[in-house]
């Protein structure tokens, strides 16, 4: 498909109109040379040139996405109309700032606050920011929360942060990037953490754990008590990366399970688009110890009803520019709120069972990573189809062309060939039997024909594309001087 | 139960293929005594019901004065096509596009965002996306530190106060050294903002060569809008180009979520945090397009990566792309034509009776120091349907900001009368001469 940028027509969709204000130049020595080489196109020429690209794309609202650890859920669209209410979408953030402005905010503040709330009771959390602007920022705000609580304390031997080989990319990096040393924890032949290898990694110079709870083999870290102790004897602080919230809400709580502090990922669980890679929202909660830690400022409510701001008292101080996303914040409330409290237990049961059902109608032909019931999530192995040539990617690539989105592939690192699949609560039983006949179908390609599987998929946009090509002639953007040839 | 299509029967077909009585032995794991008893989650409200509370919620906010407010985020007109064309599920219920062959549309839109920024900004390349301005900021404070291997991050005074908290936080634990100084040895960068916060214009050219010479990068943070005219990164030489996308089809919304520009000189691609789009061809030579160097990525280099960010604002990435196909070459240029001029003639009606404090010329965004205190001028104008502006001191206040704050030339602000304005194409001639006579009432 042509690029925007090759339909140079000399074209002009939007306009101010004839009557500019009267015109005063701007200053010469500052001015660009000459204009951006935008496109130069007709009003049609754009819509159906983004149209066209959207047909080349698919999502939640046109198939089934089971992307492991992604949590694709159908995206109410309600909560879409909601958030583009004009009292939402054309408020000034900078009135936060300003006192003699805050009567204009009470609205806002009062979702921001009711929200926070919300978040708190769910995750058995003392109280959570919004700030965070996406999962791997609420990681990153967590452990600079952590940082912040140790130099307090004068812990400063505190440097090191232990994290299972199962976790998630962005833990590591969230912890490196905020300046501590990262220490792998293995994982045992229950897929769970290995406690002995966890108590020799223990010692007084590790601020903080990062866990994922349920993990990412979709199981839940049963020893999570002793965990707790062990963390908290050490003085060093129990992190929750609630990318996996979705399998335990309204079953189990976070906070009583022993953490101190954790991120949720709105985009995951609690329902709002994850819009091509983003934008996500990853508010942050504490327990006690930490609540003067967190990001500032938090919204109070004052005996008079109105709401207020406050900063916490050893603050790490802005990680937003204001409170967030607060536009993905109204996504979320509006979720909560049509949920309530029975639909949100009832969301992580069904997620659950589904992910369930998956297994045990795939368990005998594809590996499961570990032979056990699974939370919201289960990770099978394609080593079985090894022998024929035929791998996990070959299968993501033939579910292609059957009409499904792929599960994640090759994650989690710990399981060779993984194909780790996420159903969620929203897709009907027979989505999931006409997914499961088709991977059994494919089990049956891959013995008797396993070169359909690696010519696949045929029906996409485009084939199997070549990574390597692009990685070495790293062709970035579009040079003018090619529009001009 | 909402969006959860399961029924009864369904639910006892499929735990018995699982072999299980009941949903709860599915959560067996879970101990007991960690089980969750009780929480205070309100029953569950109908969609017409969810509808009605939050447009009444909506409407406790003001949204319908005549607005001078910016500060860095801008009441800028958005295109009908841009929510009309973002809003497609197709593009907004997609996730990272893992699986090129089913995520063209993703792929090609980051390819075309990246060109745009690029043509925008005259910079080499450009990833897509990061969260806002703030952390695009602090991940080019991070690019610069890895490649230069020095500890020193110096600012040129004028940098958004905002900002500066933010890239303090994010930065404290990591032994940087970050101070005012347009000094440019030894340091790692020299991090200058143009328009600065405060309204000023700024010709980096210089700056630019004395880093290079040094061995310094030089950071510019711009403001999209603005290079409809004024002069860009590239032209004067940056290295890293970052700017708060909001502008750029984007609602206020109250903070977001907007969009972190970042671009860059092509050498430092490989150390670049971020989505990065390449073409390349499919196994029968038709053009395609993948992500590319993930070797940078969290999810491939873990603690060693270039930056923890995964989720980022591809969807605010698009919006930018279609407002910046939609405006166009011209209409880009007419749009920031339209903001100066209309500056431009308030500043001229004002400075009659007011001072203009800027020490520099400016674009659209400029601060008055009126003789009474900015707070009661605000009040008196509200009753007016006008929100005049932000006073600034209250907004450094709140960002723990030294009052009085410094501009490049020295030129001090944050007096108790100082009001930032700002003014973008949406205000009428019959706006600008309404709030002319408000102020000139207000204090005479």
């Amino acid at each position: 498909m042509e690029l925007i940028f090759e339909k140079c027509n000399h074209r002009q969709a939007f306009s101010l109109g004839k009557e500019f204000f009267p015109k005063t130049e701007f200053l010469q020595a500052l001015q660009r040379k000459t204009p951006a080489e935008l496109p130069e196109v007709s009003e049609l020429d754009v819509v159906r040139h983004f149209t066209h690209l959207s047909r080349r794309n698919i999502g939640v609202d046109t198939n089934f996405y089971p992307l492991g650890s992604c949590t694709m859920k159908y995206n109410p669209k309600i909560a879409d109309v909601v958030s583009s209410f004009k009292g939402f979408t054309q408020l000034h953030p900078q009135f936060l700032y300003s006192e003699v402005y805050h009567e204009h905010i009470q609205g806002a503040l009062e979702l921001v606050y009711g929200l926070e709330q919300l978040l708190s009771e769910i995750s058995g959390m003392k109280a959570v920011s919004l700030q965070p602007m996406a999962g791997a920022h609420g990681e990153l705000t967590g452990v600079l929360i952590i940082s912040a609580y140790h130099k307090y304390y004068k812990n400063t031997h505190k440097k090191t942060i232990l994290i299972p080989d199962s976790a998630h990319g962005t833990n590591p990096a969230s912890a490196a990037i905020a300046g501590f040393q990262v220490q792998e924890i293995p994982s045992n032949s229950q897929g769970t953490l290995d406690l002995n290898s966890f108590r020799e990694a223990m010692n007084d110079n590790v601020a903080g754990i990062m866990l994922t709870c349920p993990n990412t083999h979709g199981l839940f870290e049963t020893d999570i008590q002793e965990i707790a102790d062990i963390a908290h004897k050490h003085d060093a602080i129990l992190y929750y990366d609630g990318a996996n919230l979705n399998a335990i809400m309204g079953q189990c709580r976070p906070g009583d399970l022993g953490f101190d502090v954790m991120h949720f990922n709105l985009h995951k669980t609690f329902g709002t688009p994850h819009g091509m890679g983003g934008p996500g929202s990853g508010p942050v909660g504490v327990n006690e110890r930490l609540l003067e830690f967190l990001p500032g400022p938090r919204i109070i409510k004052e005996n008079d009803g109105k709401f207020n701001l406050e900063y916490p008292k050893n603050s790490i101080g802005k990680v937003a520019p204001f409170l967030g996303h607060f536009l993905i914040a109204v996504r979320a409330y509006v979720y909560i709120l049509m949920q309530g409290s029975e639909g949100l237990k009832e969301v992580s049961q069904k997620a659950v069972l589904n992910a369930n059902y998956i297994l045990a109608r795939l368990h005998s032909v594809f590996l499961p990573a570990y032979d056990r019931l699974c939370m919201h999530e289960c990770v099978l192995s394609a080593m079985p189809f090894h022998d024929y040539g035929v791998h996990a990617l070959d299968f993501a690539k033939a579910l292609l062309d059957r009409g499904f989105h792929a599960p994640t592939v090759y994650f989690p690192l710990t399981v060779k060939e993984a194909l780790m699949i996420e159903p969620t609560e929203t897709e009907s039983k027979e989505t999931l039997d006409q997914f499961c006949d088709t991977m059994l179908d494919l089990a049956e390609l891959a013995r008797q024909n396993p070169e359909k599987l690696k010519e696949a998929p045929t029906t996409t946009p485009v084939r199997r594309l070549d990574e390597v090509k692009a990685a070495k002639e790293l062709n970035v953007v579009r040079s003018v001087s090619k529009l001009k040839e | 139960m909402a969006w959860i299509p399961t029924t009864k029967n369904d639910e006892q077909e499929m735990l018995k293929t699982i072999g299980v009585p009941y949903i709860e032995s599915l959560f067996q794991d879970i101990p007991q005594s960690l089980r969750l008893k009780l929480w205070k989650i309100p029953e569950a409200l109908s969609e017409i019901e969810t509808y009605q509370r939050l447009e009444s919620l909506s409407r406790k906010n003001e949204v319908n004065a005549i607005s001078f407010i910016g500060g860095g985020f801008y009441d800028h007109y958005i295109p009908a096509v841009v929510d009309y064309l973002s809003q497609r599920g197709e593009f907004s219920t997609t996730y990272t596009p893992y699986q090129p062959e089913c995520s063209q549309g993703t792929l090609q839109s980051i390819y075309e965002y990246q060109t745009a920024l690029c043509r925008l900004t005259d910079m080499e390349v450009a990833n897509a996306s990061l969260y806002d301005g703030g952390t695009a900021l602090f991940e080019a404070v991070m690019l610069s530190v890895r490649v230069t291997g020095r500890r020193k991050i110096h600012i040129i005074p004028g940098l958004n106060p905002i900002y500066e908290q933010m890239l303090r936080t994010h930065t404290a634990n990591l032994d940087l050294e970050l101070e005012y100084s347009d000094d440019s040895t030894n340091c790692a960068c020299i991090i200058a903002a143009t328009p600065d916060f405060f309204g000023n214009l700024h010709d980096l050219t210089d700056i630019a060569q004395k880093c290079h010479s040094e061995g310094a990068l030089l950071i510019v943070q711009f403001y999209p809008i603005s290079l409809g005219l004024m002069k860009t990164p590239g032209e004067m030489g940056a290295d890293i180009a970052v700017g708060e996308g909001q502008s750029l089809g984007l609602p206020l919304g109250f903070g977001g979520p907007y969009l972190g520009l970042f671009a860059a000189k092509k050498e430092y691609i490989r150390k670049m945090p971020g989505r990065i789009c390449a073409i390349t061809v499919d196994k029968q030579g038709q053009r395609g397009f993948v992500l590319t160097l993930q070797t940078r990525e969290q999810h491939i280099r873990r603690e060693k990566a270039m930056s923890n960010v995964c989720s980022n604002q591809a969807l605010c990435a698009l919006r930018a792309l279609i407002y910046l196909c939609e405006v166009g070459k011209k209409g880009l240029t007419e749009i920031a034509q339209d903001c100066f001029s209309k500056t431009e003639y308030l500043k001229q009606q004002l400075s009659t009776f007011v001072p203009i404090i800027n020490s520099r010329p400016t674009f659209n965004e400029f601060i008055i120091r009126l003789p009474i205190p900015a707070e009661k001028l605000i009040q008196t104008l509200k009753i007016k349907g006008i929100l005049a502006g932000i006073p600034l001191k209250s907004l450094l206040e709140h960002c723990k900001t030294e009052i009085p704050c410094k501009d490049w030339s020295g030129t001090t602000y944050g007096e108790d009368g100082d009001l930032l304005i700002a003014v973008t194409e949406k205000r009428t001639r019959e706006e600008l001469d309404k709030l002319v006579e408000a102020i000139r009432t207000s204090i005479s």
